[in-house]
């Protein structure tokens, strides 16, 4: 019984198949991914519970303001958007207790321990500032400006957690990897240390301005 | 006269192409890796803005979208140049603030994720620079109603600013 050859598949075809799918995953997906700042809106107030009208002192509110022609003002003075950055470290940091700056409290933040020489046993007595930005928009501002001020708020916010970071844990806050429950206690602690205070006014209609 | 002539006839060997389809397989391969299935078909023009403090939205099954923006060129012989809203792939018609919809389309978006992650629903706001905040703010008050509270406002690394800082 001789055996059978089994003929040759032709493949000459394959590269014209192996195109086809290439043309329709190109054509179906896309490369963009995306990215955008983050941010958590406040929940509706309790239409049940009582308003409280929490009062803040004036010296631990910095006021931003955005107008209709996209002009900044903070705290009362007109301020270009290069500057915004520099002016929130301050405020937040307040490193000269200007008694114009935010008041700031003793307030207990955990840490892993022996991850740090300076909280070798875990949680630390901290002074941490009690200062809220408070941000305020027009109905006629653009979004593009909104978002570059919302930009220059988070990066200054960013920019002092880098800095405690490094000073403490030897490392950037970007770079520590939140995958790592380690990684994470450290975040949740600076994440305590400097807060993402940043406040936006319940929406006013205001008749006239569109 | 034949040993001349058959060397001049000899000519360019032809190309093998055996390996052609392994090259194209690689760049499919490639392109299955490092693309993501296109989702929505944008209907409003967004030109999103720059920003340094961006972060990679991970998981996009997670991951909800609201355009904002005037609608395409051709679209705006029927719906006009004002600015329009636009969620996942419908454009909303309605006139006046948006509350409604945009409550029903986060509750009809939250009931098809998993139990376990309909507290991580993202919603990810894709609005034009050149929009006026009060549509915007229409929508952040709707989507707070909704208690939909995790916003990713969607811009573009700002390369440009960064080296500068």
């Amino acid at each position: 019984m001789a055996k059978r050859a089994v003929p040759e598949i032709n493949a000459g075809s394959m590269a014209d198949i192996a195109f086809l799918l290439l043309i329709f995953f190109i054509v179906a997906t896309t490369m963009d991914v995306d990215t955008g700042i983050t941010r958590l809106l406040p929940p509706i107030p309790d239409k049940n519970q009582e308003q409280l009208d929490i009062k803040v002192k004036e010296r631990n509110v910095l006021v931003v303001l955005i107008n209709r022609n996209d002009q900044l003002m903070v705290e009362g003075q007109l301020l270009s958007v290069d500057e915004l950055k520099k002016k929130t470290i301050e405020f937040f940091s307040n490193p000269l207790e200007d008694a114009n700056l935010p008041e700031k409290e003793l307030v207990i933040v955990d840490f892993p321990t022996g991850q740090s020489p300076r909280f070798p046993n875990g949680s630390a007595e901290l002074m941490i500032s009690k200062g809220v930005v408070s941000l305020q928009n027009d109905r006629s501002t653009t979004y593009g400006k909104y978002l570059i001020v919302q930009n220059e708020l988070v990066a200054a916010v960013n920019e002092l957690r880098n800095q405690f970071a490094m000073e403490n844990f030897g490392r950037k806050y970007d770079q520590l990897d939140s995958k790592k429950s380690v990684d994470q206690a450290i975040i949740d602690g600076i994440n305590k240390v400097y807060k993402m205070n940043i406040s936006e006014a319940e929406p006013k209609n205001i008749g006239g301005t569109k | 006269m034949s040993k001349f002539k058959s060397a001049a006839k000899k000519g360019v060997p032809p190309l093998s192409t055996a390996s052609l389809p392994d090259i194209v397989f690689m760049i499919l391969f490639f392109f299955m890796v490092t693309t993501t299935m296109r989702q929505n078909e944008v209907q409003v023009a967004v030109t999103v803005p720059k920003a340094t403090e961006i972060k990679k939205l991970e998981k996009k099954s997670v991951v909800s979208y609201i355009f904002i923006g005037r609608p395409v060129t051709r679209l705006q012989n029927i719906y006009g140049s004002e600015p329009m809203i636009q969620m996942n792939d419908k454009l909303t018609n309605e006139e006046g603030v948006p509350t409604e919809s945009v409550q029903d389309f986060i509750l009809a978006e939250r009931e098809q994720l998993p139990e376990s992650d309909k507290n991580k629903m993202t919603v990810s706001l894709k609005i034009d620079q050149n929009i006026a905040m009060g549509k915007v703010t229409d929508v952040k008050q709707a989507l707070r109603y909704a208690n939909a509270l995790k916003i990713n406002y969607s811009a573009k690394k700002d390369y440009k600013n960064l080296s500068t800082r």
